[in-house]
């Protein structure tokens, strides 16, 4: 099996790696070095100024507020999602296990359930963003429509524009699209588990409650915790900055009140031309990301169960 | 908590009866059943299904309609069926050229993606060489980083080759940013296959290339349909990379097109065509997903929980 073989992994290997080195983790080093300089983007020359950017960037009230409400995606949006897909999953795989005589199946229909709440996930997120952005037009919008017509006509709210609710907003349409995903991954998740668990807890007469505490949240631990990691993953990055790009005045609502890093690192890179202090903020993004990440690890770990 | 042996397929067994069971019989158990607690279930599962079907159904409901009706009576259906809308997205608001551009974009930068990714997937899993491990944890890091980060400085490496707004410049970097996932998803999945043929192929004399080409990607093709789902549907969907890659009017992709047409000041007021153009927009991924509905929940789910 010798003959040939490094002429052989060279030529495999070289045309990804050479793809993979150039535009992914080149500009990622250069990011970390551009962040220690005072490039504006528009012309080559630059000057070193050491920590200049960083110093800048904690007295920044716009970075700190975009911080905040990156952490409440990372955090808040996880939790309500994976939350409602857990309760979801649960109802659409063994929820209904008492009425067939089977005993573990889901609640009537399931399978229905789980193509329609799946379909959100396919959309880009950007023909959702205009979607909801048009539900939200607080005067020709279908929301305030219906609440008008419903009798609800005093309660007419400015949605994106009005500043305390603006962020929430965009966090119900991320919501909207992704429960569907984690519905569909814990279902198979919850396939794997074995049904003599159920049985054996259905014959102690457990709950619903308790059933879901102690055997399917326990062992679904691992794709929880995974999954929490990735969709923190998104709503720090790409998902939350075409939403709130897309969506919001501005963008970034109205006094900044929705502005999240990545769409900042985005404004002040190409909107006011300092290439410099966006790497600084892209950087102040990696490290809560990659913090982030290793704490959701960390708590996360339990002692693992196998079956 | 450990079982060795597989469980019995239970549920076939308990099933079995099931079929015999009266009416009667059924209708006494389901009343056992804790009845609010059903009632409220039943209740949060529908109210879900129709919050995440009715925005869509009222988007193509909309498309059809004109722009006076879509504002006085959203929730009514269209006086007649107003194909003129389409037909003006279609051509007037270069829905045509949005269309023409993502396939292009997505048909080289997906294969290329397969081709690329099978290639060193194939190389890491199955070759012991110095430098295999670090090179696999390389391209897998890769899915962890903010994009963003690396995208200021990305633009200017474009710039410089003379890449900027270009259709080929933005498929070398769907490529490029969709090979950490495809390379850990596929270097697991050659890790499965079995030696034995690929080692036969070789005694027989067939070079390690022909190997690949011929018997081990063949056999990859389960692992290839996952991965390239989830590729496809990433890089159809793909907004902040074309944003800040390709300002180009003329080359740009569905999604940037659709959000242009609706801030651009020339097209305000042309609801309808906007609501048009954003199903016809929609109308390709969500007959996709019906038609191919396994493939594209496996594809996207294998990703998360490998």
């Amino acid at each position: 099996m010798q003959h040939g073989k490094y002429r052989f992994i060279v030529g495999f290997l070289v045309a990804p790696l050479a793809l993979y080195a150039i535009f992914v983790i080149w500009p990622f080093i250069q990011a970390i070095y551009y962040s220690f300089t005072d490039w504006t983007g528009l012309s080559p020359d630059f000057k070193m100024v050491g920590f200049a950017n960083y110093t800048r960037m904690f007295d920044d009230d716009i970075f700190w507020k975009s911080l905040r409400h990156s952490l409440v995606f990372a955090l808040l949006l996880p939790l309500v999602t994976l939350s409602l897909a857990l309760f979801f999953a649960f109802m659409l795989n063994v929820g209904g296990r008492r009425r067939k005589g089977a005993a573990i199946t889901g609640v009537r229909g399931s399978g229905f359930y789980k193509i329609a709440y799946f379909f959100p996930q396919v959309l880009s997120i950007a023909i959702v963003a205009l979607l909801f952005q048009f539900a939200y037009n607080p005067n020709d919008g279908v929301i305030n429509g219906t609440l008008q017509a419903i009798g609800l006509g005093s309660v007419q709210p400015d949605w994106l524009g009005d500043p305390n609710l603006a962020l929430w907003c965009v966090m119900a349409v991320l919501l909207w699209s992704t429960v569907g995903f984690f519905v569909v991954l814990f279902s198979a998740g919850m396939a794997s588990i074995p049904k003599d668990f159920y049985e054996a807890a259905l014959l102690d007469g457990a709950s619903r409650f308790t059933t879901f505490f102690k055997i399917t949240l326990p062992l679904l631990w691992d794709t929880v915790q995974s999954g929490w990691v990735y969709m923190g993953i998104l709503s720090l990055g790409a998902e939350a900055f075409a939403a709130v790009q897309i969506m919001t005045v501005g963008p970034g609502g109205p006094d900044y009140s929705t502005t999240v890093l990545p769409l900042y690192v985005y404004q002040s890179a190409f909107r006011d031309a300092n290439a410099a202090y966006a790497t600084t903020i892209g950087v102040a993004l990696l490290v809560v990301t990659l913090l982030f990440a290793a704490i959701v690890m960390r708590l996360g770990r339990r002692e693992r169960l196998e079956y | 908590m450990k079982t060795t042996d597989t469980p019995p397929p239970v549920d076939r067994i308990e099933d079995r009866p099931r079929v015999t069971k009266t009416a009667a019989a059924r209708k006494k158990e389901k009343s056992s059943e804790g009845g609010v607690l059903n009632v409220f279930s039943h209740g949060v599962l529908i109210l879900w299904a129709i919050m995440v079907v009715l925005p869509l159904l009222w988007a193509v409901m909309t498309s059809f309609k004109d722009d006076d009706s879509i504002f006085s009576s959203p929730w009514s259906l269209p006086d007649k069926l107003h194909f003129e809308n389409w037909s003006r997205a279609w051509s007037q608001a270069h829905m045509s050229d949005y269309f023409g551009n993502t396939l292009i974009v997505v048909g080289f930068s997906l294969v290329g993606t397969l081709v690329l990714g099978s290639m060193a997937a194939y190389v890491l899993a199955r070759f012991d060489f110095p430098g295999n491990r670090f090179i696999y944890f390389l391209f897998v890091g890769g899915m962890s980083f903010p994009v963003m980060l690396a995208l200021v400085p990305l633009f200017y490496v474009l710039n410089n080759m003379r890449l900027l707004n270009t259709l080929p410049g933005l498929i070398l970097v769907y490529i490029a940013y969709s090979l950490p996932f495809t390379v850990f998803f596929l270097t697991s999945f050659f890790r499965t296959l079995p030696t034995s043929i690929a080692e036969a192929a070789f005694v027989d004399g067939a070079s390690h290339t022909r190997t690949f080409f011929q018997i081990m990607l063949p056999m990859a093709k389960p692992g290839l349909i996952s991965v390239g789902i989830f590729n496809f549907l990433g890089q159809w969907n793909q907004y902040m990379l074309p944003t800040v890659l390709n300002t180009d009017p003329d080359k740009k992709v569905l999604s940037q097109g659709l959000v242009e047409l609706a801030t651009s000041q020339g097209y305000k007021g042309d609801w309808s065509g906007l609501f048009a153009g954003l199903v016809m927009a929609m109308l390709p991924v969500l007959a996709a997903y019906i038609i191919f509905q396994r493939q594209v929940v496996q594809g996207l789910t294998a990703g998360a929980l490998k």
